[in-house]
C-alpha cells in the first residue's frame, strides 16, 4: 500500500471539502430534514407546521392503502429481481458458448442498457397503447383485452415486464464477466469429471458465479425499489387510480400530489431505513461470505 | 490401463492454421511417454486431442480397443493434470478429490475410502477439509494428482504440470510422479517444454516441432543419436555442437584439419554433430580450440570458445584443471553425428 504524506493539515482537506460538500449538501441535509419533517404535521399552503411526534409513523402503519402498496412493492421486487436475474444468467450462459459474432451478440444484448427508464416505459406505454400496441394486440390474438391503466393486473404486469427488460443487460454484463473469468482449465477439468452440463453447471459454474450473483441481488432489489421510478411513473400516466405503484412512488404521490409533506417525510424515512438495512446486509454477510482464491 | 494409437492424427484450426501435422504413433500399455517442444510446436493440442478437449480434425485416435474421436472427455477413461492445477476453488480439497468419482455415480462410502488412500498416499491427510486457497502450490499439485489417482483410469494426461513449481519443488514432484506411475502401471503422456523433465521421467520420447513430430524414442536414442539438428540442440543442456564440415578428397573437413571419414557422397552440405562430453582434451589431439569463457558448475565445467570460426563447448570433468586460451582436443569418431545441412535430417553412416 502506498502512503501519501502531507506536511500541511489544510492541503487534503481542500482536496476533499468540493465531494464532502456535495455529500453534505444533496445528501445529508435533505435527508435531516425528510426525518425532522416526518414528526410534522406541515399545513398544505405552508403557512406552518405542528409537531405530533411519531404520528405520521402511526397513521402510516394503520393506513390500509399504504399496507396493501407494500405488499405490492414486496412481489414487484422478488418478482422483477429473479427473473431479471434468470433471464439475464440464461442470456450470458449462452452468448459466452457463441464463438462466430460474439461481440456483435454482446453488444446487442447491452443495448437496452443505454434507455432511459421513463424512455423504457414510454416504450411500454406504445407496446401496450390500448388501441394500437403490438403487445395489446398481442394479447387480442387470445381473446384477451389487454387494458393499461384501467385493469391494476394489466399495468401491473406492464410494468414488471418492461423493468425486467430494462434491468437485463446490466445484469447481462456482469454475468457475462463473471462467466469469463472462470478459468478455462477448471471448466476443462469438469469436462472431464462430470459428463452431465447441467451438472457442471450447477456444480461448479453457478457456485464461482455466485459472489457476481449476491452483488447483483443486491442491486437488482435497489433498482426494483427505487429506480424503477420513472418506468412506474410513465405508466400509470401520474394517475395513479387504482392503478398499481411502488413505495417511493408512493411518496411522490402523497408528498408532491397530495401535499402531504410529512407523511410523505415519514415514508422516505422508511425507505431509507430500508436502503441501510440492505446495505448493512451487503456489507456484513454477502462480502464476507462469498470469497475464493 | 490401455495403449494409445494416432493414426494420421491431424489438427486443423478454423483459421487454417495447421497446428498437428498427420501423426502416427502408437503408445504401449503401462509405458510413460513424454511429449517435448518449445511452446507452439502443438504438444499441448496433442494430448488436448487424447482428452477430448480439442477436436481431432483428421485421422483416428484410439484408446484401448475404442475409437474415440468422437466420445465426450469424460466417457474416455482419462485423467488429466493441469499446468495450473485447476482445482475448484470452492470445494474443500476432500471434495476436489471425490467429484470426478460423485458424477459417476460411485457409492459414497467407497469415493470416502478411496479419496482417504489417494490422501495418504499423497501426503494430503491432515489437508482434506482445507479449501484450494488455504494450501501451497505443492500441496495443490498433489491435490490435482489424488484427484487423476481415485478416477482409476485407463490413461493419465499431464500438461506442463510442474511448470508452476519452483525449482527445488519440482525436482521432487517429478521423481514422485514418476514414482507413482509406476506403482500404479498406468499408461501416461506427459507434456513439457523442460527436455530435463523429458530425459529424466520417459520410458520414451516424442520431440515435436512446428506441428511435426521430429523423432520417437527412448531418452538415450534421443540423447545419443538425433534425428535432426533440431533434436539436437533442443536436448541436452548445453546442447550437442553442430559445426559445419566441408567434404575433401580423404574424408570431411573441419577448420584445418580432415577427419578421415567415407561418407556416401549426396553432394549435400553435412553439420557434424557431437555432445560437449564427447569432446577429449588431449595435449596431442588435433583439433585446438580458443577458449573464452569458463563456466564453474561444481561437479564439472563447461569451457565455451570457438573452433576456426564456430562456437562450440566442450564438458570437462571437476578434476581437470583448465585455463582460458588454446586447448588441444580429440574427438572419437564413432560417437560423431551427421546432419544434411539443408534439411537438417540425420544422415547415417
Amino acid at each position: 500500500m502506498k502512503r501519501a504524506l502531507f506536511s500541511n493539515i489544510w492541503l487534503p482537506v481542500a482536496l476533499l471539502l468540493p465531494q464532502l460538500v456535495i455529500i453534505a449538501v444533496f445528501f445529508y441535509w435533505p435527508a435531516g430534514y425528510a426525518v425532522q419533517s416526518s414528526f410534522y404535521l406541515q399545513d398544505p399552503f405552508g403557512f406552518g407546521s405542528t409537531f405530533v411526534g411519531a404520528g405520521n409513523y402511526q397513521s402510516l402503519f394503520r393506513n390500509n392503502e399504504y399496507l396493501k402498496i407494500a405488499n405490492f412493492t414486496l412481489w414487484f421486487t422478488v418478482i422483477v429481481t429473479f427473473f431479471s436475474l434468470a433471464i439475464a444468467l440464461i442470456l450470458a450462459v449462452k452468448a459466452d458458448r457463441v464463438i462466430r459474432g460474439a461481440k456483435t451478440y454482446r453488444t446487442l444484448l447491452m443495448w437496452v442498457y443505454a434507455v432511459a427508464p421513463p424512455v423504457a416505459g414510454f416504450i411500454a406505454v406504445i407496446m401496450f397503447n390500448q388501441s394500437w400496441g403490438p403487445l395489446t394486440e398481442f394479447f387480442a390474438l387470445f381473446g384477451y383485452r389487454f387494458q393499461v391503466g384501467v385493469n391494476f393486473n394489466d399495468t401491473a404486469f406492464a410494468m414488471i415486464l418492461t423493468s425486467i427488460w430494462k434491468q437485463v443487460p446490466v445484469n447481462f454484463i456482469f454475468f457475462l464477466s463473471g462467466l469469463q473469468s472462470i478459468p478455462r482449465s477448471v471448466r476443462e477439468a469438469a469436462l472431464i469429471d462430470n459428463r452431465s452440463a447441467s451438472g457442471r453447471f450447477w456444480t461448479v459454474t453457478f457456485p464461482l458465479l455466485a459472489p457476481t450473483g449476491f452483488f447483483l441481488l443486491i442491486i437488482n432489489i435497489t433498482y426494483a425499489l427505487f429506480d424503477t421510478f420513472g418506468i412506474v411513473d410513465t405508466v400509470v400516466k401520474g394517475e395513479p387510480g387504482n392503478n398499481p405503484m411502488t413505495l417511493v412512488y408512493k411518496v411522490y404521490v402523497d408528498g408532491f400530489r397530495g401535499n402531504d409533506l410529512g407523511g410523505s417525510s415519514a415514508q422516505s424515512v422508511v425507505l431509507m431505513a430500508l436502503v441501510l438495512a440492505l446495505t448493512f446486509v451487503q456489507f456484513r454477510l454477502v462480502e464476507r461470505r462469498i470469497h475464493y482464491t | 490401463m490401455a495403449v494409445v494409437h494416432f493414426d494420421a492424427v491431424q489438427k486443423v484450426y478454423p483459421n487454417g492454421f495447421e497446428a498437428v501435422k498427420p501423426a502416427s504413433f502408437y503408445i504401449e500399455d503401462g509405458e510413460f511417454v513424454v511429449l517435448v517442444g518449445p511452446s507452439g510446436c502443438g504438444k499441448s493440442t496433442m494430448l488436448r486431442m487424447i482428452a477430448g478437449l480439442e477436436e481431432i480434425s483428421n485421422g483416428v485416435l484410439q484408446i484401448g480397443d475404442r475409437v474415440v474421436n468422437d466420445i465426450d472427455p469424460a466417457d474416455r477413461d482419462i485423467a488429466m493434470v493441469f499446468q495450473n492445477y485447476a482445482l475448484y476453488p470452492h470445494m474443500s480439497v476432500r471434495n476436489n478429490i471425490g467429484y470426478g468419482l460423485k458424477n459417476r455415480a460411485v457409492p459414497r462410502d467407497v469415493i470416502a475410502a478411496k479419496v482417504d488412500e489417494a490422501a495418504k498416499m499423497l501426503n494430503l491427510s491432515d489437508y482434506l477439509d482445507r479449501k484450494p486457497s488455504q494450501l501451497s502450490g505443492g500441496q495443490r499439485q498433489r491435490v490435482a494428482m489424488g484427484r487423476a489417482i481415485v478416477r482409476d483410469p485407463a490413461l493419465f494426461l499431464f500438461d506442463e504440470p510442474l511448470s508452476n513449481l519452483d525449482a527445488k519443488l519440482r525436482n521432487q514432484m517429478r521423481i514422485e510422479i514418476k514414482a507413482l506411475q509406476r506403482r500404479l502401471g498406468v499408461t501416461s503422456v506427459y507434456v513439457t517444454h523442460d527436455q530435463v523433465e523429458a530425459m529424466t521421467m520417459a520410458d520414451r520420447i516424442i520431440v515435436m516441432n512446428g506441428g511435426v513430430i521430429e523423432q520417437i524414442g527412448t531418452p538415450s536414442e534421443i540423447y545419443q543419436s538425433p534425428a535432426s539438428t533440431f533434436v539436437a540442440s533442443f536436448m541436452g543442456a548445453p546442447p550437442m555442437n553442430l559445426l559445419e564440415v566441408t567434404r575433401a578428397d580423404t574424408g570431411l573437413r573441419l577448420a584445418d584439419q580432415i577427419l578421415p571419414l567415407d561418407l556416401p557422397d549426396t553432394g549435400a552440405e553435412l553439420i557434424l554433430g557431437i555432445r560437449p562430453e564427447d569432446i577429449i582434451p588431449d595435449p596431442n589431439g588435433p583439433f585446438s580450440i580458443m577458449v573464452d569463457i569458463v563456466e564453474e558448475l561444481g561437479a564439472h565445467r563447461l569451457l565455451h570458445g570457438r573452433l576456426g570460426d564456430q562456437s562450440v563447448t566442450v564438458h570437462v570433468p571437476k578434476d581437470y584443471t583448465v585455463a582460458e586460451g588454446v586447448l588441444r582436443f580429440a574427438m572419437p569418431i564413432e560417437v560423431l553425428s551427421f546432419f544434411d545441412a539443408a534439411s537438417g535430417q540425420r544422415v547415417s553412416r
